[in-house]
């Protein structure tokens, strides 16, 4: 059998009967990562590396010493997490055959959790953009692509054209994260957080895309974007999904010492909340804006009813320096992209180019080579932001306008607030060719219009998805808490989830023996015929 | 300088240096002429160059120099200042580097708590205000030996600032006036090291090492020379000069050549530049085109730096997660100013005897076991250690800690001068037989060599009086009217009795009997 949510197969290991063995479920899930091979989702496949874990796994539980909830749990991590032993690029030439002599520490305790690491996934050269297109190993392909859902209503659609090429982007930059987990070759992937990296996939995927508060799991290992705003990031079906992955990874780490001391309540387990009349949900009127699509905004505003309905209190709350947030996010993000991007002169690791004129020629060249445009052209912006004589008028300007944003939303929760619910992405995903007309700098700016905001105030939130557009396509929104009140967050996530009883992605035509899975769309509880 | 450099394979790691920068503030008016007439203290001119007036020769103006020293000293910890690699001196290249120290993409700074504490007490020995909130940055610039592309230092907000220093220089005739004198210290920085590149001109290949476990202490000089009361001129700065003597001989050359530049008609670059100290002189590095800028930035992996004293320490706060300043306070030793003043006040000793009993290590605790356990005066003490026992040590280039002799046998020794049971020149003997290490104490040398002081008069007189006839060409021209003919009598005796008699007593017997 194969179940469809973690929580489910937790569930069996109190019944003996109907249970899958750790490596039964890790072949299965290799080898619908060799029939969704053409989504493009992973970078590197880790086949052995799973399977000898999925054995021991298997050795732990048949002597009763499984070492947690993740044990035998196949999981796949965005390739810009150092993984010891295993090749981790970055979707970057600069990066390419490097590998890393340790893992980075969300690895390690998912490896600790008895996890199943099935390889690394595809992503934006850096985690630079929001579509996923822009590494050296081409863009990633949306499963909802392939979906009955979205194939059903393009029939529909007399102007629909050629179909294979016309597949939809994941969103980024996590999308291989995204495609992994929403195609069922995982049950949870990381993804990584900087200013939407893990939320905007996970809308465009189904999914449910957590960002954790800043300083609650290390970034110790995760090849970094922005330092300040980096937060490793995780990608499930379900909230609870989630929930435990979260409880695995969170706890300060002494290699990083921007995470915090102060004990958070673990595991992670989240009440189901029987009502929520107790609650007030704020809705940022400045996340209301023209680009908006009609149905997104339509999703949005029923979702807030629905929690009046149910009894909660929903405020119009204000977050007024929310027009300045992107620019600001762009001084930032550059400026430590430039000084981050600075170790990469081909001397240690990765690649180096064949000039050797003088070290500065083969500086020159060698990142010439390693780096994509995008890189390249964010490293110049941030030089030219750090520069003595702009730094006044840029980055310290910047930081004090990302202050500014944060006390926006300290402000918000202060007047009551518990939770604040607004769009994830403006509409839903759109397809590559659409995607390509635009560049990645404009691209990111619309994309991360709603997300990157919490990343420069360092809260924590989760992308939930809510429905299916006109066209058959997942909608999310996004609920923001306050920091460090992950869990209350997660737990009004839940509620919501449960509400609007979001369908299941319906794959049979990529993986017929899977028709079990795919042909009931309400069922939390699924089993696969082997 | 070409590729390939030296990969990192393996392990690696980096390491540590607090930096003292020394400000800009010191004057030093120069000569025009040689500097070989330079008056300088030993090491304090290090520290500051002195201030001094010259008169100028007719016609010409005077010029004074301005020097700030940026000093980079390593600090005394088993690991480094942001990994947990060790720190061990001549360990074999890149043997000690972290996954941090070689900056492999992922890794993060970690604070080392026992850096923080040697910042802080450097700091309240300088007399430096201990900031309670400190902040690191980020300096940019490529260079093979730096491999995260930036050094992470505290330029905004450093641990602490705005200190001095007393020290003495030794001026005067014979070197031995001290003169006290006072360095501003404008601040203290936890900086980490770069690597050391070796560069292989004959390969045209440059090797790295990461381990930066390198020299103690590494200067770097900013000097510049202007007319009194004229704006500051422009400055140079002189890099990596580490030791005192190549600092103190690259200051004289820069000065001197800012000087005859400008009196050319040429002028002063802003440019950083290197001693060679085969050559005595300053060159251009003209390694960077332009000026560097270095795109300062906060580190945004190290939060604030915060220090606790008494006063705002928090209830409850774990011991092991806070630094106290109070606490490092407390652990502060004697500063080397009190410790001299002390010395001269208990002892009466000359306050530049006071300077080189702390300059050499473990010199003065020696003296201090020396004084605890002798009955000699510390005058006498002082004499010897100064003296004898520190000539013989330098001699034979020995530190204290292998010194032959200990402290209670020079004590002895002592006990049987001030006794009068030998004389000072038998002491001197006795001494040179404690260097031999051959286990013996004073007391038995004097007996075995049989150096007690002669008392017996009537043997004494004996003796004189048949050294007198054995010489009597020296007793004639004693008689003729040379007086100094009585000395070599007198040497004659104390050889006879193997220098165990007192030289007084020899020459009033011998002038008693002459005059009979």
């Amino acid at each position: 059998c194969y179940y469809y949510f973690l929580q489910e197969i937790l569930d069996t290991h109190d019944s003996i009967s109907g249970q899958i063995t750790p490596t039964e479920l890790c072949q299965k899930c290799l080898s619908l990562i060799k029939k969704t091979k053409f989504l493009n989702a992973y970078i590197t496949v880790s086949e052995e590396v799973a399977l000898k874990q999925a054995e021991e796994s298997e050795k732990r539980y048949k002597n009763g010493q499984s070492l947690g909830d993740l044990d035998g749990i196949p999981v796949a991590v965005k390739d810009n997490f150092s993984t010891s032993g295993i090749e981790t690029t970055c979707a970057s030439n600069m990066l390419k055959g490097y590998i890393p002599p340790y893992n980075a520490t969300v690895v390690q305790k998912l490896l600790d959790q008895g996890a199943l690491l099935m390889g690394k996934t595809n992503l934006d050269e850096f985690a630079m953009g929001s579509g996923s297109t822009d590494g050296i190993f081409g863009p990633v392909k949306n499963p909802w692509s392939y979906s009955k859902q979205y194939r059903e209503k393009r029939k529909q659609n007399p102007h629909s054209k050629n179909e294979d090429s016309d597949w939809l982007i994941t969103g980024g930059s996590s999308g291989g994260s995204a495609a992994a987990v929403s195609a069922f070759t995982c049950y949870a992937a990381l993804g990584s957080d900087t200013g939407g990296s893990t939320r905007n996939p996970a809308a465009h995927c189904g999914l449910v895309g957590f960002k954790p508060s800043y300083g609650l799991v290390s970034r110790h290992g995760l090849i970094p974007l922005v330092n300040s705003m980096d937060v490793p990031g995780i990608l499930t079906r379900c909230v609870d999904d989630a929930a435990i992955v979260l409880g695995a990874l969170a706890g300060p780490d002494p290699k990083d010492s921007t995470t915090v001391h102060d004990p958070i309540n673990k595991p992670f387990m989240l009440p189901s909340l029987a009502d929520v009349s107790k609650l007030c949900i704020g809705i940022p009127k400045e996340y209301l804006i023209p680009e908006l699509s009609s149905e997104v905004r339509s999703l949005w505003s029923k979702a807030a009813d629905l929690f009046e309905s149910e009894g909660a209190k929903v405020l119009e709350v204000s977050l007024p320096h929310t027009s300045y947030s992107i620019v600001c996010y762009h001084v930032l993000c550059t400026s430590e992209v430039a000084s981050n991007m600075a170790r990469f002169d081909g001397l240690q690791y990765g690649h180096r180019c064949d000039i050797n004129v003088s070290t500065e020629a083969m500086y020159a060249a060698t990142r010439r080579e390693g780096f994509n445009d995008v890189v390249r052209g964010r490293i110049l912006s941030g030089n030219f932001f750090l520069l003595k004589e702009n730094y006044e008028n840029y980055f310290v300007k910047a930081q004090k306008v990302r202050r500014l944003i944060a006390n926006d939303f300290v402000n918000a929760f202060n007047s009551g607030v518990d939770v604040l619910l607004t769009p994830t992405t403006l509409s839903e995903a759109v397809p590559y060719l659409e995607f390509i007309k635009e560049d990645n700098r404009t691209r990111s700016a619309q994309d991360d219009i709603f997300t990157q905001a919490v990343n420069m105030a360092g809260l924590p939130a989760v992308s939930i998805p809510v429905a299916l557009s006109n066209q058959g396509l997942p909608i999310g929104l996004q609920f923001i808490g306050r920091a460090f009140c992950d869990q209350q967050l997660l737990t009004v996530a839940k509620w919501f989830e449960k509400q609007v009883q979001f369908p299941v992605i319906q794959l049979q035509e990529l993986m017929d023996d899977c028709s079990a899975v795919l042909e009931n769309e309400k069922s939390a509880s699924v089993s696969l015929k082997q | 300088m070409a590729a390939p450099m030296l990969r990192w394979v393996g392990r690696g790691r980096l390491w540590t240096f607090a930096r003292v920068d020394g400000g800009s503030c010191h004057r030093r008016e120069a000569p025009t002429g040689s500097t070989s007439n330079w008056i300088r203290g030993q090491s304090s001119v290090a520290q500051q160059p002195l201030c001094m007036t010259q008169k100028p020769r007719k016609g010409e103006h005077k010029w004074a120099a301005v020097v700030g020293l940026e000093i980079h000293a390593q600090i005394s910890s088993n690991s480094k200042l942001f990994s947990g690699s060790q720190v061990r001196f001549s360990a074999p290249p890149n043997s000690l580097v972290s996954f941090f120290d070689a900056s492999l993409p992922g890794t993060l700074p970690v604070l080392n708590r026992r850096c923080v504490e040697a910042a802080v007490m450097t700091g309240l020995a300088l007399n430096c205000h201990i900031n309670k909130k400190s902040l690191f940055d980020r300096k940019h610039y490529f260079y093979a030996d730096l491999p995260a592309g930036y050094q992470i230092t505290q330029q905004r907000l450093p641990i602490a600032v705005n200190g001095s220093l007393t020290y003495g220089v030794c001026a005067g005739k014979k070197q031995s006036q001290v003169i006290p004198k006072t360095v501003r210290i404008k601040q203290i920085q936890l900086e980490q090291d770069s690597g050391k590149s070796l560069h292989d001109d004959l390969r045209s290949q440059t090797l790295i090492d990461l381990n930066r476990a390198e020299g103690q202490l590494r200067v770097d000089a900013n000097i510049s020379v202007h007319h009194p009361g004229e704006p500051l001129g422009v400055r140079t700065e002189v890099k990596n000069l580490n030791s005192i003597r190549f600092l103190a001989k690259a200051i004289d050359y820069e000065i001197q050549r800012q000087i005859n530049e400008l009196e050319n008609g040429g002028e002063i670059l802003n440019e950083t530049r290197s001693f060679h100290y085969q050559l005595g002189c300053t060159m251009s590095m003209r390694d960077k085109e332009g000026k560097q800028d270095y795109r300062f930035m906060p580190e945004p992996n190290l939060p604030p730096l915060v220090l606790y004293d008494a006063t705002s320490l928090p209830a409850g706060a774990d011991p092991q997660q806070v630094i106290n300043i109070d606490q490092i306070r407390e652990t502060l030793p004697e500063l080397p100013s009190v410790t001299r003043e002390r010395l001269v006040q208990q002892y009466g000793m000359l306050l530049e005897h006071s300077f080189t009993l702390l300059n050499e290590v473990g010199l003065l605790e020696f003296f201090q076991n020396v004084i605890k356990e002798t009955r000699a005066e510390p005058k006498k003490v002082t004499s010897w250690v100064l003296n004898t026992f520190l000539g013989y040590l330098k001699q034979q280039n020995l530190a204290v800690s292998e010194s032959p002799v200990t402290p209670s046998a020079l004590a002895e020794l002592l006990d049987l001068l001030d006794s009068r049971t030998i004389s000072s020149a038998a002491a001197k003997q006795v001494f040179e037989e404690l260097w031999k290490r051959e286990g013996k104490t004073p007391g038995q040398i004097v007996s075995e060599k049989q150096l007690e002081l002669m008392e017996d008069r009537g043997a004494l007189e004996q003796l004189c009086h048949s050294m007198m006839e054995a010489h009597p060409q020296v007793v004639m021209d004693l008689k003729k009217g040379n007086p100094r003919a009585i000395n070599k009598l007198i040497g004659l005796v104390r050889k006879a009795t193997q220098s165990r008699a007192d030289p007084a007593m020899i020459k009033e017997i011998l002038e008693k009997k002459l005059s009979s």
